[in-house]
């Protein structure tokens, strides 16, 4: 009974926004905004259960691991400033202590790792381009040709545009929407199988 | 005699009087020409006024379109504005609901103060300068809600095909029918990354990605997160799962809970490694860096939502020596983990997971199922090239969405 219960509730939340994505009407609409609000709501209740775990997992690492100490201290510090500057009812308006940590010291560090992307990228790319058969050979040619387009060229420039142009929306665009096509069947199939029951994985046991 | 009485008038008058009473005069023939040429080209009005419920809404709603006025795009005179009236009653009295700039053709009356189910009669009037004309009035017209959105008649269709498409093949794998599915590589290696894991005696770290749990890809996840708990219960292993939304862990706790305790190895399953570690982008990248160079997973998967940060992730794991499998339905990430990871679930595959694990034959259905439906795709395609070709747009427009 436990396990048949979210089952009946998947399988009539799922025909009804089925149905409700054709209707209209304003009880259509109403449900399916009531239904975001509940998974906003459920998403909620969830956040303590993470926050607790977040700091058990945390503060197991600064006692049982020397070696980490320093950083799961970091880390538990960042958790408190940020919490208690985020208490006041203002702490969301500009100049506050939160709002200027957040811009000034989060969004710096986060855009430190974001520009890292930038040496993966070399890396993986040295992988990946390497002339090992006729088809990566092919890859590297395409990938060359496309990578020039930002560089200017002087008089063939006009012809490597055009050329990446039908590269990109012709043999690209071709393998992506194949691509897109497959993930949205799947997607409904997949759907289908969780409002059936066929699918029940997400339940905990098959 | 005459004569020198008017000029004894006029010039009984001291100089003030004459001049105000050559300016009254003056201002006398430009009014009087000015009268003469508006009555002659008095503003045209809108015409063909036309107003409807508007379609596919839930009502409350009414669309409106007219011709414009003749004078509609005149430098001197010329149409200013368009003001919409609107009246419950033929006869009553008719209140502006809304304005549009000249040049424009229709107006959407949303106004909240309509009631679905009463009549509503309009008017247009174009504006100029110093004049205006209205339209000859329109109704009665009466807002209401539908039940069906016809604009998408054709998703409604193609959906109840592929729904039953999809049952007809679950019904077929059912009684007993034979169903090739060609084998996955991905999915194939999946026990003998756990085994390596194991014989190395290095953990498995599992990453479900950057979706909620609600989201399709990261229900998938799930489903192999599932099998690769199993396998690891069953081998003894330590399995690592960072979660990036509390619901995503709660879940995966669920989950990993649950196979431990389906292989009798409960007392086994360690909570702490299924943990939450941050809503935020390329912080949980970080984290996650951190623990494969920390922990050295002798296997990492990738299997859900991901973006910008699936290539750190998977390049760090290749670093790190790690075996990796990767599935994700981001067509942009796709070409990232082709290049770091050593086996890649494309798009559908990822959803095709579960079927290839269980080998149950209703899941494998639904896969056969999905295999025909891409195959209509692929044949109503070639007849929508085919027949644009040869000149019909019917076939084309019959696929139109109108959302």
């Amino acid at each position: 009974m436990r396990r048949q219960i979210p089952l009946y509730i998947v399988l009539v939340c799922g025909i009804v926004f089925v149905i409700q994505f054709f209707i209209p009407s304003h009880e259509s609409e109403f449900i399916f905004e009531y239904g975001q609000d509940w998974v906003m709501v459920i998403g909620i209740l969830a956040l303590p259960l993470g926050i607790w775990s977040y700091l058990r997992k945390t503060w197991l690492t600064a006692v049982k691991k020397p070696k980490e100490r320093f950083f799961a201290g970091v880390s538990l510090f960042g958790f408190a400033i940020m919490m208690l500057t985020g208490l006041k009812r203002e702490s969301l308006m500009a100049g506050s202590l939160y709002m200027e940590l957040f811009e000034y010291v989060l969004i710096p560090i986060q855009a430190t790792i974001f520009s890292l992307l930038a040496f993966y990228i070399a890396s993986a790319a040295y992988r990946a381009f390497r002339a090992r058969s006729v088809i990566a050979t092919m890859l590297l040619g395409t990938a060359f040709i496309v990578m020039l387009r930002l560089i200017p060229l002087g008089p063939i420039s006009d012809v490597n545009q055009a050329l990446v142009g039908w590269i990109l929306s012709v043999p690209n665009m071709a393998a992506k929407r194949g691509l897109l096509i497959g993930i949205g069947l799947g997607a409904i199939a997949t759907c289908i199988k969780i409002i059936l029951g066929i699918e029940r994985t997400y339940l905990g046991r098959d | 005699m005459g004569h020198s009485q008017k000029e004894s008038v006029w010039g009984s008058c001291n100089l003030f009087s004459r001049k105000a009473i050559l300016f009254s005069l003056t201002l006398l023939v430009f009014f009087n020409f000015h009268l003469k040429d508006t009555q002659a080209h008095p503003l045209s009005p809108p015409t063909e006024l036309f107003a409807q419920d508007t379609p596919n809404d839930h009502g409350k709603s009414i669309s409106l379109n007219w011709n414009l006025s003749p004078d509609d795009g005149k430098v001197e005179g010329g149409v200013l504005s368009y003001e919409i009236l609107r009246s419950t009653g033929l006869q009553g009295v008719f209140e502006v609901v809304g304005s549009v700039p000249a040049g424009t053709k229709e107006f959407t009356d949303q106004d909240t103060a309509l009631v679905n189910s009463h009549n509503y009669y309009y008017k247009s009037r174009a504006v100029a300068v110093t004049d205006s004309a209205v339209s000859e009035i329109f109704g009665p017209v009466t807002p209401s809600g539908q039940w069906f959105h016809t604009g998408k008649t054709s998703v409604f269709v193609a959906t109840l095909l592929f729904c039953l498409i999809i049952i007809v093949a679950i019904s077929y794998a059912k009684r007993g029918g034979k169903l090739y599915i060609r084998p996955l590589a991905g999915i194939n290696a999946v026990d003998e990354a756990i085994g390596r894991a194991t014989e190395m005696g290095q953990p498995i770290l599992f990453v479900p990605g950057l979706g909620e749990a609600y989201e399709v890809a990261t229900i998938a996840a799930f489903t192999i997160l599932g099998r690769v708990a199993r396998k690891t219960a069953e081998y003894q292993s330590r399995l690592i799962v960072p979660a990036y939304y509390p619901m995503v862990m709660v879940v995966s706790q669920e989950v990993v809970k649950s196979a431990y305790m389906d292989v009798g190895r409960p007392d086994i399953y360690n909570e702490k490694d299924i943990f939450f570690v941050t809503q935020e982008q390329f912080p949980y990248a970080a984290a996650v860096n951190g623990i494969m160079l920390r922990e050295r997973p002798a296997a990492n998967f990738y299997l859900g939502k991901f973006y910008a940060e699936s290539l750190m992730l998977a390049e760090t794991g290749f670093l790190a020596g790690s075996i990796q499998i990767a599935g994700t339905d981001e067509p942009i990430q796709i070409p990232f983990f082709v290049a770091a990871c050593d086996y890649v679930l494309i798009g559908e595959e990822l959803y095709a997971a579960s079927a290839y694990l269980s080998r149950d034959p209703v899941q494998l259905g639904t896969l056969k199922g999905q295999d025909w439906n891409k195959l209509a795709i692929v044949i109503l395609v070639g007849l929508g090239i085919l027949t644009a070709t040869l000149g019909f747009a019917w076939f084309i427009n019959l696929f139109n969405v109108n959302i």
